[in-house]
């Protein structure tokens, strides 16, 4: 039987909103390119770091994570990071520090460079090198530091880790309040947080939507609509944007309206995307009749809902950015998967080992073992790298995914 | 009806029909610089072979790396299910099969109706591939088909610390400064390659029987080492290295 989503025309099952959001992302760096021009100062953060407050305070974020994803996608990686391996950094260090560290020397990269920042806000609930790479910039750029330190959660979010939080959360806004010379908008923040929360719960519904078969979109898609829920957290922006989205999603799937012409398998993928690779990987997939349907990676930015007060947002900043995923023990990050295999009805689960990110690919083969025992799915771990294709080899690659979709097939049969 | 399975590794080329699920002939090439030459030549020479004509041929599974270049297959596949086929084709109660490739070495793990349970390839690295022995070999000027002969008269094994064949071929090379003996030093190589194998055995949680398949399964040394390294019978039969062919020939009496 023909399936019906195969007639429909590449043109149908493109995602409109993908154009309004080009939009948004060149409105907003334009914003924070020429903030200084419009005396607005600029923030940098890392990509799991408070926004909101700085959201609340006018002041303009900008990630360098994000630009180091548009940085691989724009397959300018390569160039950036041996720039950074000339200047004396190791090859082995995170490949967005290595092109965000050289693009701030040479002002390349697909934007020329990030805006200058007038502070830096740090937290190292997603990695360690966050530390020693702000630290750097600090000193490029001479702005003043903030770190904010959220201890791993291996088993559980102790009360002594909550009040140690707590304590830099209220030294994050005396901080701002010190850049600005400003005193900090409490209602605002108010405001904000409220729109955070209901960004981040759209985000969710919008991830959700692709339990269903066939999946109305793929990981490569959430990949590249994350950027708003990174960027502009805490903004109306943010919240029109996913409200279009998800009702494009529903659309979609009252419709019939797949991503790829014909569904078959539905896989899990773990990690961040080889942001050089997209087409090739998405193609690659789709060939095998396989769609990407879900990934730990942009859940991220949803996975702490359940500790966020929406009426009390700024006292339970520290908890939710604690508990995110990449800051809670294995144990923990593996049931979270199983959870995503059963919800999204996954036939594999692919797990990218990724030269850059430490926090996210070590503890990768326990989580690889303790899927393959409980799900009972066939699991893949490709070696590659989310920004440096030096440590991607696609012939090596492609044989593993093909050999992976050959025992999916055989199983299925 | 006879069938045909065309496998493209980085060093030889391998051909294999059957006939009414049967083996019917194989043929082993060096692949040279043009893999899809490489295939058009041994597909022709097993055919001569046996002296049958291509037209009777009803259909071609090709593998290997160079698969994708076959352009007169019908399908391709990679080598991990060609390799898991063609050695329950061989053996029905095989459970476990290790390959060692020019590129590539695998473990695979096979249900008791020969279909693929779990796979684990060697990671970005060359250590423990064919490519490693082949690097050491030139170092040690010996020809790589007596590397195995070699390792067989060690008194010693010298031990090989390094993981990274580049870092292991300057550790060799320093041995060979320090008077090591030759053969002393191949062990030590054929034990270093069997340790990352056994990392892969491990990793599918390998069953017996365990038969071992690619080219390097005829250097007798090698299965030596990973015998002791797994702790398990392991044997090879005299077409392991048509055996990926084979299991591509299998699979295209089921398209």
């Amino acid at each position: 039987m023909q399936d019906k989503s195969s007639d429909k025309s590449a043109e149908k099952r493109k995602i409109k909103s993908a154009k309004i959001m080009r939009e948004i992302m060149t409105t907003y760096y334009l914003d924070a390119l020429t903030a200084g021009q419009n005396s607005k100062q600029v923030a940098w953060i890392t990509s799991g770091g408070p926004v909101e407050p700085l959201v609340a305070m006018d002041i303009i974020p900008v990630y360098p994570e994000n630009h180091s994803a548009m940085i691989g996608a724009s397959k300018m990686g390569e160039d950036l990071c041996s720039k950074a391996e000339d200047m004396g950094y190791s090859s082995d260090l995170c490949s967005y520090a290595r092109a965000d560290i050289s693009c701030s020397i040479v002002k390349g990269g697909p934007l020329g460079g990030l805006p200058k920042p007038d502070m830096l806000i740090c937290c190292n609930n997603i990695c360690g090198t966050v530390l020693k790479w702000y630290e750097i910039q600090a000193r490029l750029y001479k702005v003043p530091l903030f770190i904010l330190d959220t201890p791993v959660c291996h088993t559980q979010y102790s009360p002594e880790i909550a009040k140690y939080v707590q304590a830099q959360v209220k030294e994050y806004i005396i901080f701002l309040e010190k850049i600005t010379k400003r005193d900090f908008d409490y209602d605002r923040m108010v405001k904000v947080g409220k729109l955070a929360v209901e960004a981040q719960k759209l985000w969710k519904k919008i991830l959700n939507t692709t339990a269903n078969k066939p999946s109305p979109m793929s990981a490569f898609d959430a990949f590249f609509f994350l950027a708003l829920i990174v960027t502009l957290r805490g903004t109306q922006t943010a919240v029109d944007f996913y409200t279009k989205l998800l009702e494009e999603m529903e659309q979609r799937i009252k419709e019939d309206i797949s991503i790829i012409p014909d569904e078959k398998y539905r896989l899990l993928w773990d990690n961040l995307p080889l942001w050089y690779q997209l087409k090739w990987l998405s193609n690659k997939f789709s060939d095998h009749n396989a769609c990407l349907v879900a990934d730990t990676y942009t859940t991220a930015w949803c996975s702490a809902l359940n500790y966020t007060d929406e009426n009390d947002f700024l006292n339970s900043i520290a908890q939710a950015y604690t508990r995110i995923y990449l800051n809670i023990g294995i144990d923990q990050m593996a049931d979270q998967v199983l959870d995503m295999i059963k919800f999204y009805d996954v036939d594999g689960f692919i797990m990218h080992s990724n030269r850059s990110c430490k926090p996210y690919s070590f503890g990768q083969m326990d989580i690889m073992k303790i899927v393959q025992e409980k799900a009972k799915i066939p699991v893949l771990m490709i070696e590659a790298d989310m920004v440096d294709p030096r440590s991607f080899s696609q012939s090596q690659v492609e044989t593993r995914i093909d050999a992976f979709m050959e025992i999916i097939k055989q199983r299925s049969n | 009806m006879i069938y045909a399975g065309i496998d493209i590794g980085s060093n030889t080329a391998k051909a294999a029909l059957i006939k009414n699920n049967k083996l019917f002939g194989t043929h082993v090439i060096s692949t040279g610089y043009n893999p899809l030459k490489a295939g058009i030549k041994v597909f022709k020479e097993v055919l001569e072979k046996i002296d049958i004509l291509k037209r009777n041929v009803t259909a071609i599974v090709s593998t290997g790396y160079g698969r994708a270049t076959v352009d007169f297959a019908d399908k391709t596949m990679t080598e991990i299910i060609c390799h898991g086929t063609g050695a329950h084709f061989m053996n029905s109660k095989v459970r476990g099969v290790i390959d060692i490739g020019g590129q590539d070495s695998k473990a695979i793990l096979l249900d008791k109706n020969g279909n693929i349970e779990n796979f684990a390839m060697n990671d970005k690295c060359a250590a423990g591939t064919g490519r490693f022995l082949e690097v050491m070999a030139h170092a040690l000027e010996v020809n790589l088909d007596q590397l195995g002969d070699f390792a067989n008269k060690a008194d010693s094994p010298s031990k090989i610390s390094s993981i990274c064949t580049v870092f292991a071929e300057s550790e060799v090379i320093s041995m060979i400064a320090a008077q090591h003996k030759r053969e002393n030093i191949i062990a030590g190589i054929h034990e270093s390659a069997a340790a990352r194998i056994a990392i892969l055995a491990a990793k599918v949680k390998i069953k017996e029987p365990v038969i071992m398949t690619g080219g390097v399964a005829k250097n007798k040394a090698m299965i030596a080492a990973l015998k002791k390294r797994l702790g398990c019978e392991i044997t090879a039969g005299k077409l392991s290295q048509e055996n990926g062919a084979i299991g591509a020939a299998v699979l295209a009496s089921r398209l």
